[in-house]
């Protein structure tokens, strides 16, 4: 199994006709996922196509779902649409929303999440490379792959990874498959202050499941977010898990690219963050070089077959 | 963003939240011409600096005190004219200090109490929090980690706005009077309104006072702006002053770069925030220094590696260059025709190491091997680090 997706899952990509969600469609198509529909206001009943690929374009979120059946959501909208993009695949009953946008403005998230409160629609990111579930087929295709990320890097197999930045995470993965290993599914949870999904939702998925037999958390500096998810699988999380913390060097208050990597005191700087994964039991990557043998340090002191 | 406090004393009487009636200046004409708008007797003259610690800061000259409360007019003026033009280096400037281009003079009001408030994100509920403690004018961090019952919160719900109940929560909570209640609740809630409405990521006013009539003033404020909101004000973007920030963060920003200075001395220039952070890192972690934050983001153009590497020999203390570039959809090779056409532009004569990993990554190697520039070639994070720190180092 995988978490949030699997390759069966049908998917609609919102902003599909524009150039970042149109070459992220193909790409996807081209890794073998079910890309079922497109949505662009005032396109619908026409095409995206690409090679023998023609995906339908509809006017709305609700009649794409209807009509294809699709469950979840890639959002490419610009940045001062794409709160209301998301509101509206809420609205439409999609089971996961995943916004990879960046540049949406905090107040605009702190309405999407209040409005999302009571809904069964889970959304992730915003400002995020999105999910992969690697595939069984040559470079991993097959699988589900929904967003930005580069799918060839993956391969089958059972560590997952859940990080808030984008090109950290296919470091991550790179490491993995290059030490022979594969991945049940990466998820790239965002930089952003307001997010939907946080790492510890996603760290509680892969605890509960059977395929994924390790675990790479990476974090950065800002909020509280890694420890909490610390803090929980110290008292509930059995697989090994290992976790790295960017932004040791990062100066106080300041901004570092992404909104929400900004150190506002003395908890959320990087030597905090990875005191806390010490101290329940985090194997901690010293370098990000040092991602996957992290993991395999961990997982032969717990004796346990990532392969 | 963030913007001068006499930028923000303007915005908050626009909005309502009281506030001493101020008047700014920036030139010898100017500041006459301000100070005639004052009555004879007490006048304060502050320095607009983007950093805080103003008050007990000192200028490169010698003279004490970016922030003076003065008797009469003319120690007002005595006073601007040593801090205007002049350099103040406070704990928060570093030891350059700021150029003094602005100052404010404000009506002195003696304040019977002073008091702490602000309205920032939380981000733990993902809601604004309003802050307010009856402990003004001191470090608030200190504050909350000594006697943390002196502080006091309301998390604001975003589908009702701030309701009646958590203002006069927070007004008990600050022992306000009735007649001080009734000034300060319309201030909450103006302010309150303002940094919904032009979407700050935070507003401080430290102090907040009472005076001896009841009237409660912000006597300073802080206005930070949420970036990605600025494209729907452009009202606060005309606020920025680009004399308060690095040059080479200005024109970094033109081509779209995010680039923040440090004081080492090994440039980075990485794709991607995350990595572009431990990309700093790990230059420590093996004993040497970064010189900067610089992400070029996902699909790094040729022009902007070229505006990239610019920026990067900008700063003096440069000795070393680290690219560092996880090619996961971009093709390597273009990028490193990139760096090759980069590095003959500028000249370049410091040491250069390349790591470069992802989508078709050999012919990015060989075009980089080929060039017949001195360009060093890392495999792995680690091993690109190491030779660029030892590099440096030599």
């Amino acid at each position: 199994m995988s978490i949030l997706v699997t390759p069966e899952t049908k998917i609609l990509v919102q902003g599909i006709t524009g150039e970042f969600g149109g070459r992220h469609a193909k790409l996807s198509l081209d890794y073998g996922t079910k890309v079922v529909a497109g949505v662009t206001p005032g396109k619908g009943g026409q095409f995206f196509e690409h090679g023998a690929h023609k995906v339908p374009i509809f006017n709305t979120v609700a009649e794409a779902a209807k009509a294809t059946g699709a469950t979840v959501s890639a959002v490419f909208v610009p940045p001062p649409f794409a709160a209301d993009a998301i509101l509206e695949g809420v609205d439409a009953g999609l089971v996961l929303v995943i916004a990879i946008t960046e540049g949406i403005p905090i107040r605009d998230m702190v309405r999407v999440k209040r409005a999302m409160q009571g809904k069964k629609t889970r959304l992730i990111g915003p400002n995020c490379p999105g999910i992969v579930t690697p595939g069984t087929g040559e470079k991993s295709t097959g699988g589900c792959r929904i967003g930005i990320a580069p799918g060839y890097i993956h391969k089958k197999g059972h560590v997952g990874i859940v990080s808030r930045s984008g090109t950290l995470t296919y470091e991550a993965v790179w490491q993995v498959t290059c030490k022979g290993l594969g991945q049940t599914t990466c998820v790239g949870i965002g930089g952003d202050p307001v997010n939907g999904t946080s790492h510890l939702d996603v760290i509680k998925m892969f605890n509960d499941d059977p395929e994924t037999k390790g675990i790479i958390m990476i974090g950065e500096i800002g909020g509280n977010a890694e420890v909490e998810a610390a803090r929980w699988i110290k008292e509930h999380c059995k697989k090994p898990v290992a976790g790295f913390i960017a932004g040791a060097t990062a100066p106080a208050g300041r901004r570092m690219g992404h909104a929400g990597a900004i150190v506002g005191g003395a908890e959320d700087t990087a030597a905090a963050k990875i005191a806390v994964f010490k101290e329940c039991g985090i194997e901690v990557a010293a370098t990000p070089s040092d991602m996957a043998d992290a993991l395999l340090r961990v997982a032969a002191a717990k004796k346990v077959n990532l392969a | 963003m963030n913007i001068h406090e006499f930028q923000a004393n303007a915005l908050f009487g626009k909005y309502g939240v009281p506030a001493p009636k101020g008047v700014p200046a920036k030139t010898v004409a100017e500041i006459d011409a301000a100070l005639a708008q004052f009555p004879e007797g007490m006048v304060v003259v502050k320095s607009q600096i983007h950093a805080g610690g103003r008050g007990k800061g000192t200028f490169t000259d010698g003279y004490k005190g970016g922030v003076k409360v003065c008797k009469t007019k003319t120690d007002a003026r005595e006073a601007a004219l040593k801090m205007l033009g002049n350099t103040l280096v406070t704990l928060q400037t570093g030891p350059a200090g700021r150029k003094v281009q602005t100052l404010f003079f404000t009506e002195a009001c003696p304040p019977k109490k002073e008091y702490y408030l602000s309205i920032l994100l939380d981000r733990a509920s993902s809601r604004p929090v309003i802050v307010a403690s009856t402990e003004g004018g001191m470090n608030i961090e200190e504050v909350a980690k000594a006697t943390p019952e002196k502080i006091h919160k309301v998390f604001v719900d975003p589908a009702y706005g701030l309701a009646d109940f958590q203002v006069r929560q927070l007004c008990f909570a600050l022992g306000f009077n009735p007649k001080e209640s009734k000034e300060a609740a319309k201030l909450i809630r103006n302010l309150y309104n303002m940094f919904w409405d032009v979407d700050a990521s935070m507003v401080e006013i430290n102090p907040l006072i009472t005076t001896a009539d009841d009237r409660v003033l912000a006597l300073d404020a802080k206005v930070g702006f949420d970036d990605n909101a600025l494209f729907r004000h452009p009202e606060i973007v005309a606020l920025r002053d680009f004399a308060e920030e690095d040059p080479k963060e200005t024109e970094a920003s033109k081509h779209e770069l995010s680039y923040i200075a440090l004081d080492g001395n090994i440039a980075c220039l990485v794709n991607g925030a995350g990595l572009a952070m431990s990309t700093m890192d790990i230059i420590k972690h093996f004993g040497g220094n970064p010189a900067n934050f610089l992400d070029v983001g996902g699909g790094a153009s040729k022009e902007q590696v070229v505006a990239a590497f610019k920026i990067i020999l900008g700063d003096k203390n440069v000795k070393g260059i680290f690219v560092n570039i996880f090619g996961g959809i971009m093709d390597c090779n273009v990028i490193a025709a990139g760096i090759v056409e980069a590095v003959k532009e500028v000249g370049l004569k410091l040491p250069l190491v390349v790591r470069l990993e992802g989508n078709n990554v050999v012919a990015g190697k060989k075009t980089l091997a080929d060039s017949g520039l001195p360009i060093v070639s890392g495999d792995s994070m680690a091993d690109a680090a190491q030779k660029i720190v030892k590099l440096v180092a030599a």
